[in-house]
C-alpha cells in the first residue's frame, strides 16, 4: 500500500474500496470481543467460515470477527447484514441453520432472536432489541460494523475524514476551539474540561509536547476503554492525531494494561497501518505535520491509573504519583507539556470533529455533554456495555436497557465510578447521570462502571472489598493511604465479623478525612469514598452489625446461622446428601438439623432446600433455636398437603 | 530573584521566588514539622505531616508545605484544629509501627498523638524514604531501594552494591528516625557480607 498523500487522494481510496464493497452482499459480523470470546465465539466463528465453504458460498458472503457491540449477557452475537438481523448466544452447531436458512433463503431463524422477558415479544433487528433501543450509541454502535483489525473497514465507515478535515479545514486553533465548545469532559475520572487540558498544553511554551492515551483501565468489572480499543482502534488513534495537531504535540503513547492482550494486539496493528497509509509518521496525508506513536504496556498497577503515576511509569521508573503543584499539561512527561486523555474521552474527538460541536452539545445535560459508555454489571439481568446520553436516570440504565434485577430480588443500591466512586440508594435511582450529578450524590462518574447490587448485598462488606482492592493497589507512599486505609480496611473487616466496637465509625470517619484531605493523589484521597457513601446512606446497617452483631443483608459469614425450621422440614434428605461438611444430621422421614459446629456456612443446603419446603432459613442476629429432641424427629405423615 | 511577600501565621514574610512554603516559613523561624524532608533531597512529600491551610479568594485548602511553591499574597496557617487533627492521625497510624522512636514520641507529645490508638505492628520502618533517596540522590549508589508497593512496602538492601559501597559510608545510618534502617542493613550484612577480616581477597 503507498501513502495516501492528500485530502484528495484519501477521498479518490475511500471511493475504490466503497465500489469493491456491495451494500447489499451479505455480511456475518460476529463479535470478536473478550465477551464473547469467552463464551465461544472463536469457535462460531470457526465453524462459519467452514460451513461457508461447505456450502460453496465463499463468493457471496463475507464473515467479519467485529469488537464487542455491548450485549455480553447474550454473547457470543451475531449481526447479519443487511438485514441487520441479530442472533443472541449462537453456539457452532447453530451455524449451519443460518447459513442454509438466513444467508441462503433469507429467513429468520426464529429460536435464536431476543425474546423480550415481560412481553414474549421477539425482536429480529439489533436495533429493535431494548437494550440497544434505549441506548444512544455514537461510539461503540461502530464495534460491530468493522473488523478491528482492517483500515479499510474503518475508512469504509467514514474514518479518517475527521482528521482530513482538521489537517486541511482547520488550523490547531480552531481545532482546539471547536473541543472547547463541545465541553467535552475527561471520560476517565475527574471530568476535566479536555479544551482547557488542551490550551494549557497548546500555551506552554516547549517546543517538544506530548499526547497520551489513558488505557490503564482498572477498576473491578469496567470494560469499557477495553471495548473500544479493541474493537474500534483507530477511532482513538484518529482522536489523538487530532489532538496532537491541535496541542502541537509530535509525539503520543498509548498507555495501556498488559492485561488487555488483545487491545495490545489491535492497536499495535492500528498504529502499523495508520503509518503504512499515512496518517502517521512524517508529512501526513501531504500536510506538513509530523506524529508518530508508541504503545506502552503496563505492568498491572491501578495506581499508574493516576495521570503522574502514569507518567512515571511512561518514564521508565516505578509507578508512583508525582508529588507536584503542577498540572501535567504544563509539566507531565519528562517534564514536557502532555495532555493525558482516556481511550473514550479520544474516541469523541473524531466525532466532534466530523459533527461539530453544536451536535455534540446537543446530547447530555446542562453541565456534561455527549454520550458516556457505562460498563452495567453485578446483579442485573443485561449484563453488558452501555451507552447513553448523559443525563439518561439511574433507574432507566438499570430497568429499560438492563432489564432489572433478576430472580425478583429488590434493588438495593448501584456502585458508580469504581473503587474511588460510591453506593447510590434506590431513593436517588431518579438521578441524572452526569459528572455533577454522581458527585453531589456521594458517588462519582469515574471511568464508567456502574456494579448493581441487590437485597443480599451487605454494603459494609461491600466498602471493606473496595478497601481491599485499594489497600492492595496503593503505592505506598503517603503514609494516610498506605496506613489510613489499611487500618480502614482492618477495623471494615472487624465489624463484619462481628467484631465492631462502639466508636468504630468515628474513627473511620478520622482516618477517611486524613485520607481525603491529606493524601498525595487521587487514589488516596478518594479512598474513603466507599465507606462515606455507604455509610450515609446505609448507616443502620453498619450499627446493626456493631451493635446487635447482625448482618440485615444475610451476607456476612461470621455473623450469620443457617437453621432447619422442623416445622417445614419433610424429611427429602437431599440437603444432608448435598452438605459438604457433613454437617446435616437426618435420615429419610426425618427432621433435619444442622450440627453449627461443623457448619461452614456455604449456604448449599439453602439453596438446595426445595422451594416446595422452604425449610432452610438464613438467621442473623439472634441465638439458633435449640435442636428439637432426637425422638421428636420423626415426621408424622398426617397431612399431605406439602409433599 | 523577585521577593515575594506571603503571610503565614499572620507573620509577613519574605521569600525568593522557586522556594516552598515550608523553606519559607523555616527561614522566618516559623517551625512546621516534617520526617520526610531533608535539605539535601528533592522534596518527596510522603509523610503529609508538614500540610498546612491556605487561605485564598475566601476558601481554605489543605497542602504539604514541602511541595507547595510560594505565592504572592498567600495567606498560610500552620496550625489550625483540621491541621493538627490530620497530624495527630499520621502520627498515629505511624506509632503503631515504631512506637519507641524519638523523633515520633517528641512530636506525639506535642499533637496529643496516642501511641496505643491503633494495633500495634512494629515494623520500625516508617517509608520515609530518606535513606533510600539521599543514597540515590547524594551519594549515587542505589544500595538501599523499595521493595513491592502498599502495605507490603518495605526497604531493602540490594546485596551486590551494599556489600561494595555501605561498609566505609552508612551515612544514611543518622537519618533515620527510626532504627529500621540498621536493622535491614544488619540483615543485609548477615546474609551476604562477608566478614571483613576473615574474608579472603578474592580472585576476580
Amino acid at each position: 500500500m503507498a501513502r495516501i498523500n492528500s485530502s484528495a487522494e484519501l477521498e479518490e481510496f475511500r471511493k475504490d474500496i466503497l465500489s469493491e464493497r456491495d451494500p447489499n452482499k451479505p455480511c456475518i459480523s460476529i463479535c470478536a470481543g473478550a465477551g464473547c470470546i469467552a463464551s465461544g465465539a472463536s469457535e462460531v466463528i470457526a465453524a462459519f467460515n467452514a460451513e461457508i465453504e461447505k456450502q460453496g458460498l465463499k463468493a457471496d458472503v463475507n464473515t467479519k470477527g467485529t469488537g464487542c457491540p455491548g450485549f455480553c449477557e447474550r454473547g457470543p452475537v451475531v449481526v447479519i447484514y443487511p438485514e441487520e438481523i441479530c442472533y443472541l448466544q449462537v453456539k457452532p452447531e447453530d451455524v449451519p441453520e443460518i447459513v442454509s436458512q438466513t444467508i441462503k433463503e433469507k429467513k429468520v431463524v426464529e429460536r435464536l432472536l431476543y425474546v423480550d422477558p415481560n412481553t414474549g415479544e421477539k425482536a429480529t433487528r439489533e436495533s429493535d432489541i431494548p437494550f440497544y433501543k434505549n441506548q444512544e450509541r455514537v461510539i461503540i454502535g461502530s464495534n460491530i460494523k468493522i473488523d478491528p483489525k482492517s483500515i479499510d473497514d474503518y475508512l469504509a465507515i467514514g474514518g479518517y475524514s475527521a482528521l482530513d478535515k482538521a489537517l486541511f479545514q482547520m488550523t490547531p486553533a480552531q481545532v482546539l476551539e471547536e473541543v472547547k465548545k463541545s465541553n467535552l469532559r475527561g471520560r476517565g475520572g475527574a471530568g476535566f474540561p479536555t479544551g482547557s487540558k488542551w490550551e494549557g498544553s497548546r500555551n506552554a511554551p516547549d517546543e517538544i509536547k506530548y499526547v497520551i492515551v489513558n488505557a490503564d483501565e482498572g477498576d473491578p468489572g469496567a470494560f469499557m476503554d477495553r471495548a473500544v480499543l479493541e474493537g474500534n482502534p483507530h477511532s482513538v488513534l484518529e482522536g489523538l492525531i487530532i489532538g496532537a495537531y491541535a496541542v502541537g504535540a509530535c509525539e503520543g503513547y498509548i498507555y495501556v494494561r498488559q492485561e488487555y492482550p488483545l487491545a495490545v494486539e489491535n492497536v499495535n496493528l492500528a498504529i502499523k497501518q495508520a503509518e503504512e497509509y499515512g496518517f502517521l509518521g512524517k508529512n501526513i496525508l501531504g500536510s506538513g505535520f509530523d506524529f508518530k506513536v508508541k504503545v506502552h504496556q503496563g505492568a498491572g498497577a491501578f495506581v499508574c491509573g493516576e495521570s503522574t503515576a502514569l507518567m512515571t511509569a511512561l518514564e521508565g521508573r516505578a509507578g508512583e504519583p508525582r508529588p507536584k503543584y503542577i498540572r501535567s499539561n504544563i509539566k507531565g512527561l519528562w517534564n514536557r507539556p502532555s495532555v493525558l486523555n482516556n481511550v473514550e474521552t479520544w474516541a469523541n474527538v473524531p466525532l466532534i470533529i466530523n459533527k461539530g460541536a453544536d451536535w455534540f452539545t446537543q446530547l447530555g445535560t446542562e453541565s456534561s455533554k455527549g454520550t458516556k459508555i457505562f460498563s452495567l454489571v453485578g446483579k442485573i439481568n443485561n449484563t453488558g456495555l452501555v451507552e447513553v446520553p448523559m443525563g439518561m436516570t439511574l433507574r432507566d440504565i438499570i430497568y429499560k436497557i438492563g432489564g432489572g434485577i433478576p430472580g425478583g430480588k429488590k434493588f438495593k443500591a448501584v456502585q458508580t465510578g469504581g473503587p474511588s466512586g460510591g453506593c447510590i440508594p434506590e431513593e436517588l435511582l431518579d438521578l441524572e447521570v452526569g459528572f455533577d450529578e454522581l458527585t453531589r450524590a456521594g458517588s462519582m462518574m469515574g471511568s464508567g462502571g456502574m456494579i448493581v447490587m441487590d437485597e443480599d448485598t451487605c454494603m459494609v462488606d461491600v466498602a471493606r472489598y473496595f478497601l481491599e482492592f485499594l489497600t492492595d493497589e496503593s503505592c505506598g507512599k503517603c503514609v494516610p493511604c498506605r496506613e489510613g486505609i489499611r487500618q480502614m480496611l482492618r477495623i471494615l473487616t472487624n465489624i463484619t465479623k462481628g467484631k465492631g466496637k462502639e466508636g468504630d465509625i468515628e474513627l473511620l470517619e478520622e482516618l477517611a478525612e486524613t485520607a481525603k484531605e491529606a493524601a498525595l493523589c487521587a487514589l488516596g484521597k478518594s479512598a474513603p469514598n466507599p465507606f462515606l457513601s455507604t455509610l450515609k446512606y446505609f448507616r443502620d446497617e453498619y450499627e446493626a452489625h456493631i451493635k446487635e452483631k447482625r448482618c440485615p443483608a444475610l451476607s456476612c459469614k461470621e455473623l450469620i446461622a443457617f437453621y432447619i425450621d422442623p416445622e417445614k422440614c419433610r424429611g427429602c434428605t437431599t440437603c444432608s446428601r448435598k452438605c459438604p461438611s457433613e454437617a446435616i444430621v437426618g435420615g429419610k422421614g426425618l427432621i433435619h438439623v444442622i450440627d453449627q459446629e461443623k457448619c461452614t456456612k456455604c449456604g448449599t443446603c439453602f439453596e438446595v432446600c426445595p422451594p416446595r419446603f422452604r425449610a432452610v432459613k438464613k438467621i442473623s442476629g439472634e441465638p439458633v433455636p435449640d435442636p428439637i429432641p432426637e425422638e421428636a424427629r420423626t415426621i408424622v405423615r398426617g397431612s399431605k398437603e406439602n409433599e | 530573584m523577585s521577593e515575594i511577600i506571603l503571610q503565614i501565621d499572620g507573620k509577613e514574610v519574605a521569600a525568593r521566588e522557586g522556594m516552598t512554603v515550608l523553606e519559607a516559613a523555616r527561614e522566618a523561624g516559623i517551625s512546621i514539622p516534617t520526617l520526610c524532608h531533608h535539605e539535601k533531597l528533592e522534596p518527596y512529600g510522603a509523610c503529609r505531616l508538614c500540610i498546612v491551610e491556605l487561605e485564598s479568594r475566601g476558601s481554605t485548602r489543605l497542602v504539604v508545605s514541602c511541595l507547595y511553591p510560594v505565592e504572592k499574597n498567600l495567606v498560610v496557617r500552620t496550625r489550625s484544629e483540621k491541621v493538627d487533627r490530620i497530624r495527630k492521625t499520621i502520627l498515629e497510624l505511624l506509632l503503631a509501627h515504631a512506637p519507641d522512636a524519638f523523633e515520633l514520641q517528641d512530636l506525639a507529645q506535642e499533637y496529643g498523638a496516642d501511641r496505643n490508638r491503633f494495633e500495634k505492628e512494629p515494623s520500625f520502618c516508617v517509608h520515609c524514604g530518606l535513606c533510600v533517596r539521599y543514597c540515590a540522590e547524594v551519594k549515587k549508589k542505589y544500595a538501599v531501594g523499595f521493595v513491592d508497593r502498599g502495605t507490603r512496602r518495605e526497604i531493602s538492601f540490594i546485596p551486590e552494591i551494599a556489600s561494595k559501597e555501605c561498609w566505609n559510608c552508612k551515612e544514611c545510618f543518622p537519618l533515620c528516625p527510626t532504627e529500621a534502617l540498621q536493622a535491614a542493613f544488619v540483615l543485609t550484612k548477615a546474609l551476604a557480607f562477608p566478614p571483613p577480616s576473615s574474608a579472603p581477597a578474592q580472585a576476580e
